[in-house]
């Protein structure tokens, strides 16, 4: 029974608890078994810094105040109280999310052990929402990297194979949907953070236009390019999730005026027959071919030619600009990275190192950072104050800044011609832990955002999907559709008409060829604890 | 270095001083710049305070409207131009009063720019200020220095931050070079202080008080050798807080450049700090054109958009300019340019023109603020503002003159005690039977008595020496106790006598 309730999709589990055939506390403690089941143990019970023997896709768990949602959500059910759509149905929030009563890191030992005061604003929509949080989701340290190895608790890893990264920096969210522990997340996307651990993961995950979810609340790696968006294992589920935490925040000055669009019905719509019936798609020339790994680029075409099956009009087109958005990303990134994290510092919060002998406060903010930031971090931090500086500015972030604009100009011509944007998520599938060694090239790490980087200089809205399976390593493809600002509902709309066609294709989702977790996690574990790998 | 100086009338002979200013407002808005926290001065440390205010992870600033208002005001009173759009930029440094380790500012892109302010010095003399910008940004929090003998940071045990003033909204503004104002630099700069503070204060915008850092001074001093057009190497004197010290500081900043580059050494690019106690600067941290603060857009913020339409309806609301306003009073009133600024450097401009008002002729309003009640303020050591009273109060006492119910000397008796607190003039009258005899019955037994001892003097006045008759008047006056209408005892004993007065 309750390894059934996890495989719900979160509007199948909605349904069950409004009918009464699931309560939200059973559907709650179904999930924390299976967290339990999978989460493996603590490699060093004494360093919480190693990380576990199994996914170790929470940081934290929150399973008291959970269950105590989930009691009230089926107590209000019992008095016939009108409760929204979602309520009941767990879910768990990236680490970067501020949680009033639940620990908030980063994934960083700067914040080990704070405690937010506040709660954000998604945060509230979730309470308000009554949707219970199973707890904080494992990433890189402060969302930098595509691998979650930079979380300073240990590596999440990939429930296809436990050997793999689970995609970065949203890989704990990723993992934990796929992994059936929870059946929705929140995740944030700066440079495709939602997107390539939902490609390698095979779930689905959803960057919204900027400004469509408010940003307060959500500690800040590049202001002008996070957004906070739904992880799921369907399409609509991420619909249903994003329309929970969408709407204008007057405390987010950038937050879109415009009202909620109807994300789960254009998913519906989409899913229908001829839900894709005359749809234009562009196929982005830039994002195919070299670079891609060759089963991601098989997928990728079995899925564009069964959109043209299914009646959508499919064309090439050129995004010339391309070329220079991974630059301008990393210019433009780092120096509000290095700006956004001056406020750490040991003066107000978090970790403070008080070195020996006379300790200024130009001290004790150095050693602090030292000892309170990893490598990657503090990489961007000095690339970005560089970036920044005098007699430099022009030059890097000047004209990362006109990269930015011919990047949109490229996506505003392209959807003159079409209405979505089609390519693969990422160029691989997911690599191994360790397999990629950034201390010499750190380049490498980057190129995993080459095709979800350009829709975050845009603002514009992005879907990614599960594509199949690679043949080469039996891993998830991803699959990316993206859409004109505002239009978050086109990517439902595609993303679920090609969800089903996938899914009439390999005959079920993407997990269901996939063994149980659970146990190969214990397998894992127990070949770890006998010196394998 | 030398820290010597020469006197300033020999610097003045050498040298042409080239001034300039940033001059720090601060905002009386209800909430800070970009944070729902109160604004307000004098609370308990770290109580005004919002997630906002201290940084904390994840935190968003949204822009004050009220304070965008405040500096469109400002801008039009300074006579600048207004953007039409304009951005906030980050201006990143590390240091512990500021929360985020950044300020939110203005960069290149100020929300008022090219403006001018016309002053006139103390003796008229007009001078024209060019305004280079206004920008909106936020103050940092307040840190106490601990444990040192100075209060300063070195030597100190620790520091104490309380943010109640970290994100308090600010104007800065910011004057071109100032040349030629020559020997009377020192006093330009207390007068453009005071318009700056006077301008501001009339907007309604900020409290204005110096003492409470609501207006705060950098002076930028200069000196190039007569007859020479090339700037100098400048000195910032920092936060200089009271208008006196404005003034002392650009002169002693201008003896000091004076000895230094009299004595063949170069003047070094650097902040100075101002000591009262000392009336000399000392040097403060270098500082050059390069500090490097990395300024880049704020990206947390949209941009401020200004409309055609929104300036006018601001630009309606803007009160009189101060300056003009004086020059309409000074002529309506038909005071001397002496009486004028007397009245205008007591302060009391706003009490004359309320008391004129409120029905008492310019020269009634005049004698009783300008006399009896500055006066008071002189001996109690205040302002004459902070004595409790009011234009009304004024206005009674003189009615209850003209009424004859009191005379003058009375009359300010009651204001004296209606500084004490005794209530309304006619309160005061009533509770301490302060009206004049008018009864002719008592009056008139007390000319009779005085008449009575002085009969010399009776005759004197019945052969045509009418003006004896104020001996007579005296004692009448004493044997009521001043409370007798000294024209009426004139007038009674005159009818006595038979004689016209």
């Amino acid at each position: 029974m309750s390894e059934r309730i996890v495989e719900l999709s979160a509007a199948d589990l909605a349904a069950k608890l409004a009918s009464g055939d699931v309560s939200s506390v059973d559907a709650v403690n179904a999930h924390f078994e299976q967290i339990d089941a999978t989460e493996g143990q603590a490699v060093d019970s004494a360093d919480p810094h190693k990380g576990t023997d199994g996914l170790n896709a929470f940081l934290h768990r929150n399973r008291e105040e959970a269950l105590q949602v989930a009691q009230d959500v089926d107590q209000a059910r019992a008095n016939g109280e009108q409760l929204h759509e979602l309520a009941g149905v767990p879910i768990a929030v990236k680490d970067l999310i501020v949680t009033k009563g639940q620990p908030t890191t980063a994934a960083s030992r700067m914040l080990e052990g704070w405690m937010s005061p506040y709660d954000g604003t998604v945060t509230k929509k979730l309470r308000a929402a009554k949707m219970p949080i199973l707890g904080k989701t494992n990433l890189d340290e402060f969302a930098m990297g595509s691998s979650t190895e930079h979380s300073a608790y240990g590596p999440t890893r990939n429930p296809w194979d436990l050997n793999r990264i689970p995609g970065g920096s949203g890989g704990g969210s990723a993992a934990a949907v796929s992994a059936f522990q929870a059946p929705l997340a929140l995740g944030t996307d700066t440079g495709g953070s939602i997107r390539q651990p939902a490609a390698v993961t095979g779930t689905v995950g959803v960057k919204p236009t900027y400004g469509s979810v408010s940003r307060y609340g959500v500690i800040a790696m590049a202001s002008s390019l996070d957004q906070v968006g739904p992880c799921s294992r369907t399409v609509l589920d991420s619909a249903l999730l994003h329309e929970v935490v969408a709407g204008h925040d007057p405390q987010d000055s950038t937050s879109l005026n415009d009202p909620v669009g109807s994300f789960a019905a254009a998913a519906r719509q989409g899913a229908e027959d001829g839900g894709l019936k005359g749809l234009r798609v562009g196929v982005v020339k830039q994002l195919t071919g070299d670079g891609f790994q060759t089963g991601v680029q098989q997928r990728f075409n079995e899925a564009v030619e069964l959109l043209q099956s299914a009646g959508a009009e499919v064309v090439e087109v050129e995004t010339p600009n391309f070329e220079y958005a991974l630059g301008a990303y990393y210019l433009i990134m780092s120096s509000e990275v290095s700006s956004n994290l001056a406020k750490y510092d040991g003066v107000r919060f978090g970790l403070r190192v008080v070195p020996e002998g006379n300790p200024t406060i130009e001290r004790v903010m150095g050693a602090s950072r030292a000892a309170g930031f990893g490598d990657e971090v503090k990489r961007r931090i000095i690339l970005g104050t560089y970036a920044l500086s005098a007699g430099y500015y022009d030059a890097y972030y000047g004209s990362a800044q006109q990269v930015r604009t011919l990047v949109q100009r490229d996506f505003n011509a392209a959807f003159e011609k079409v209405d979505v944007l089609i390519s693969p998520t990422a160029p691989t599938t997911a690599f191994k832990i360790g397999g990629v060694d950034e201390s010499a090239d750190p380049m490498q790490m980057y190129l995993n955002d080459i095709a979800t980087i350009p829709t975050n200089l845009a603002g514009i809205p992005a879907i990614s999907l599960p594509g199949g399976l690679a043949p080469e390593d039996g891993l998830p493809v991803g699959i990316q559709f993206m859409a004109p600002a505002r239009e978050d509902a086109r990517v439902y709309r595609a993303g679920a008409g090609l969800e089903r066609l996938l899914n009439e294709k390999w005959g079920g989702p993407v997990w269901s060829s996939r063994g149980d977790v659970a146990t190969t996690v214990r397998d894992f574990a127990a070949g770890a604890a006998l010196g394998g790998k | 270095m030398s820290e010597d100086v020469l006197s300033f009338e020999e610097a003045m002979e050498r040298f042409d001083p080239v001034l300039g200013f940033e001059v720090h407002v601060e905002l009386n808005t209800n909430t800070k710049m970009f944070d729902a926290a109160p604004n307000t001065f004098g609370d308990e440390p770290n109580t005004n305070i919002t997630p906002v205010s201290l940084g904390l992870p994840g935190v968003l600033p949204v822009v004050n409207g009220k304070a965008v208002e405040s500096a469109i005001k400002l801008g039009l009173a300074l006579n600048c131009s207004i953007a039409e759009k304009c951005h906030f930029a980050r201006k990143n440094y590390f240091y512990p009063d500021t929360p985020k380790n950044f300020q939110t500012s203005q960069y290149d892109e100020p929300i008022a720019f090219d403006g001018q302010l016309e002053l006139e010095l103390e003796d008229g003399t007009p001078f024209t200020i060019e305004i280079e910008r206004a920008h909106m940004e936020e103050d940092a929090g307040k840190l106490t220095h601990v444990g040192g003998a100075t209060g300063r940071i070195q030597g100190a045990a620790y520091s104490l931050v309380d943010y109640n003033r970290s994100g308090v909204p600010l104007i800065e503004i910011v004057t071109k070079p100032i040349v030629g104002a020559g020997s009377r630099a020192p006093e330009l700069a207390r007068v453009y202080v005071a318009a700056i503070r006077e301008i501001v204060k009339n907007l309604g915008i900020s409290d204005a008080r110096m003492e409470r850092g609501n207006v705060r001074c950098d002076a930028n001093v200069s000196l190039m050798p007569k007859g020479t057009t090339e700037f100098g190497t400048r000195s910032e004197t920092k936060n200089v807080n009271s208008l006196r010290a404005v003034e002392r500081a650009v002169r002693f900043e201008i003896q000091r450049h004076a000895a230094v580059l009299s004595a063949g050494e170069k003047i070094v690019q650097e902040t100075r700090h101002w000591h009262e106690d000392t009336r000399s600067t000392t040097s403060g941290r270098p500082k050059s054109d390069a500090d490097d603060y990395r300024y880049f857009p704020e990206p947390d913020l949209v941009p401020v958009v200004t409309t055609e339409a929104w300036i006018e309806e601001l630009r309606a609301q803007l009160p009189e300019p101060p300056a003009q306003r004086r020059k309409r009073l000074k002529a309506e009133w038909g005071y001397s340019d002496e009486e004028f600024r007397d009245v205008v450097n007591a302060g009391v401009m706003d009490e004359i023109e309320q008391t004129i008002a409120t029905g008492a002729s310019p020269a009634v309003a005049r004698k009783w603020w300008m006399g009896e009640i500055a006066r008071l303020a002189k001996q109690a050591e205040v302002e004459i503002v902070d004595l409790p009273v009011t234009p009304a109060h004024v206005v009674e006492v003189n009615a209850l003159i003209d009424e004859g119910k009191i005379n003058d000397k009375l009359a300010k008796k009651v204001i004296g005690f209606v500084v004490e607190g005794e209530g309304s003039p006619s309160e005061i009258v009533e509770a301490r039977g302060l009206a004049v005899v008018s009864d002719d019955g008592a009056l008139t037994a007390a000319v009779d008595d005085a008449m009575a001892q002085m009969p010399d003097v009776v005759e004197k006045i019945k052969g045509g020496k009418v003006q004896a008759v104020g001996a007579l008047i005296g004692p009448v006056m004493k044997a009521t106790r001043g409370q007798a209408d000294a024209g009426r005892v004139r007038q009674i004993i005159l009818e006595k006598l038979g004689v016209q007065g």
